[in-house]
């Protein structure tokens, strides 16, 4: 089935005939490479759900433990009706975006002081290193002593996951823009202010959507950590709860909404970043 | 007589580390004077490029003074080694970054820029960004940007460096005579020795670290149009070229 393809897009290419000119030709081929890999993405999905629903149903792996996909897609509908899932998956999600926004802002303005001062930076250099190489789960129940449980406790969990890296990584963006294009400004009579907006900022905004990507993802981890140890609602309480009474459907219809919801995050800044694309 | 527009006097300056002192510039004095298009050449890494940064304030001397003209007020514009036109902004919006720094956007100065941008053969591609330009058209962008500042003395830190080799023969010539025509005082550091003599009135020749001016060589070139070709056809040329050339290769030895 191949070959025939192939002579016809050969045949357009060296002798340009009426049918497809090179660009068409071009498109086309474009286009059936895409549609290749969308097929193959689904199908492997497909396979995925279809091998685990029927090693449940041919009893190769226990339904109590590993659920399938039909327990899982009742469950979800009987989170739905009873209202459940807009509860729990609400207020991972408000929690995770309030940390987002807080790590966002908190570490942009201490990467534009550590900028700003190259004898602060120094100074704290160590400190940083440090904490942002702590595993931060183990600050978690430090956390729930000093602010007792709830969406405060969850929210600091979420920020510390990802704060002190995401300095790390803005301060480094930062220090890497062309000194040259530093000098610029400075030839043109600006002060270290108009250096930052005019020339490290805007050259800083590919890598500030990528540490955005990275930090959307974090404060997810946190939150869920926090969740696990100092909630009674959310994804991660759910998570938690499901599995300290064997309801395995819980579990996993949780986790599989966490990946819709990691999905959809990600997305997101994705799409910031499309649009500054285009605006370019 | 008149004043000089620039007045460098003994200027030294020397680079810190922790290992020592580099002495890179050693009693400096020259003058320039209104109008004049000088050159400096040298070794490379003399400290050309750290005189230009005290001359435009952007270093401060050790010892020694750089005197400006008092009675004008001295702008002192400054173009470096490659455009650096910013990416995200339109050539428009690069060419009036100076006035948007220091707060002196006005009407007259759009108008300004865009009768450069006009005489300079850039209008019609303002809107675009740096990227779809070639590298002379953004050197010319880069020119705009600094001449929008209304300098009186131009500093020119190897403007030309960054293009190739036929490009740099255009635009050095083409950026010449536009000096020359505002009547700006400019001066240029280059490694280009031909270059120094056809754009240039008066050659500074300095010596390697610790630099001095060892050599100030007036260039007269009998020539009745101004163009790459006729200075570097003038019949004083090579007897220049042979001594600049001279001047410098003993730096290296």
């Amino acid at each position: 089935m191949n070959i025939p393809e192939k002579t016809i897009s050969c045949s357009c290419k060296n002798q340009a005939p009426a049918k497809l000119t090179a660009q068409e030709c071009y498109i086309r081929d474009h286009h059936r490479h895409h549609h290749l890999i969308t097929t193959f993405r689904i199908l492997i999905f497909a396979v995925f759900l279809i091998i685990w629903e029927a090693a449940g149903r041919f009893g190769l792996i226990d339904t109590f433990f590993f659920s399938s996909p039909s327990m899982v897609a009742s469950y979800f509908i009987q989170m739905l009706t009873d209202g459940s899932f807009f509860t729990h998956t609400g207020i991972t999600l408000m929690e995770t975006l309030i940390s987002f926004l807080l790590i966002t802002l908190i570490s942009m303005f201490a990467a534009t002081l550590l900028w700003y001062s190259k004898t602060l930076s120094e100074i704290l250099e160590p400190y940083l290193v440090v904490l942002n190489s702590l595993p931060k789960s183990a600050l978690a129940p430090l956390f729930i002593v000093w602010l007792g449980t709830g969406t405060n406790t969850i929210i600091v969990a979420g920020i510390s996951v990802a704060i002190f890296g995401s300095v790390i990584s803005l301060y480094t963006g930062f220090k890497h823009t062309d000194p040259e294009k530093l000098k610029l400004i400075f030839t043109l009579g600006g002060k270290p202010m108009d250096a930052f907006f005019k020339v490290v900022l805007p050259a800083s905004i590919p890598i500030i959507l990528s540490n955005m990507k990275v930090n959307i993802g974090l404060a997810l981890v946190g939150v869920i950590i926090g969740e696990f140890l100092a909630a009674r609602r959310g994804l991660g309480y759910l998570i938690i709860y499901g599995s300290q009474v064997f309801k395995l459907n819980m579990v996993i219809t949780s986790i599989i909404i966490l990946c819709m919801i990691a999905m959809g995050l990600y997305q997101g800044i994705q799409y910031l970043e499309h649009l500054y694309k285009k605006k370019k | 007589m008149e004043q000089p527009i620039l007045e460098c006097r003994d200027v030294c300056f020397s680079y810190h580390n922790l290992k020592g002192e580099t002495k890179a510039l050693d009693h400096i004095s020259f003058q320039v004077n209104q109008g004049e298009f000088i050159a400096i050449v040298g070794p490379s890494g003399c400290g050309k490029s750290t005189l230009l940064s005290i001359i435009s304030g952007l270093l401060k001397p050790e010892s020694g003074e750089v005197l400006l003209n008092k009675a004008k007020d001295i702008r002192v514009g400054y173009m470096l080694q490659q455009d650096h036109l910013l990416e995200w902004r339109s050539i428009w919006k690069n060419v009036l970054l100076g006035p948007e720094i220091t707060g002196t956007l006005t009407r007259q100065k759009e108008e300004l820029a865009e009768r450069l941008l006009n005489d300079y053969g850039l209008y019609k591609f303002k809107d675009k960004k740096p990227g779809e330009l070639s590298g002379g058209m953004k050197q010319r962008a880069a020119l705009i940007r600094t001449m929008v500042m209304e300098p009186a003395l131009l500093l020119l830190d190897e403007p030309f460096s960054a293009l190739d080799s036929q490009t740099r023969l255009m635009v050095s010539t083409d950026i010449g005579s536009i000096i020359r025509k505002s009547k700006i005082t400019a001066i240029l550091i280059t490694h280009d020795l031909s270059e120094a003599i056809s754009l240039a009135d008066r050659i500074l020749v300095m010596t390697k670290r610790p630099a001095t001016i060892k050599n100030n060589i007036p260039v007269h070139l009998s020539i009745t149009e101004n163009s790459a070709l006729a200075t570097r056809n003038a019949p004083e040329f090579n007897s220049l070229f042979t001594l600049l050339w001279k001047e410098i290769s003993d730096e290296y030895s």
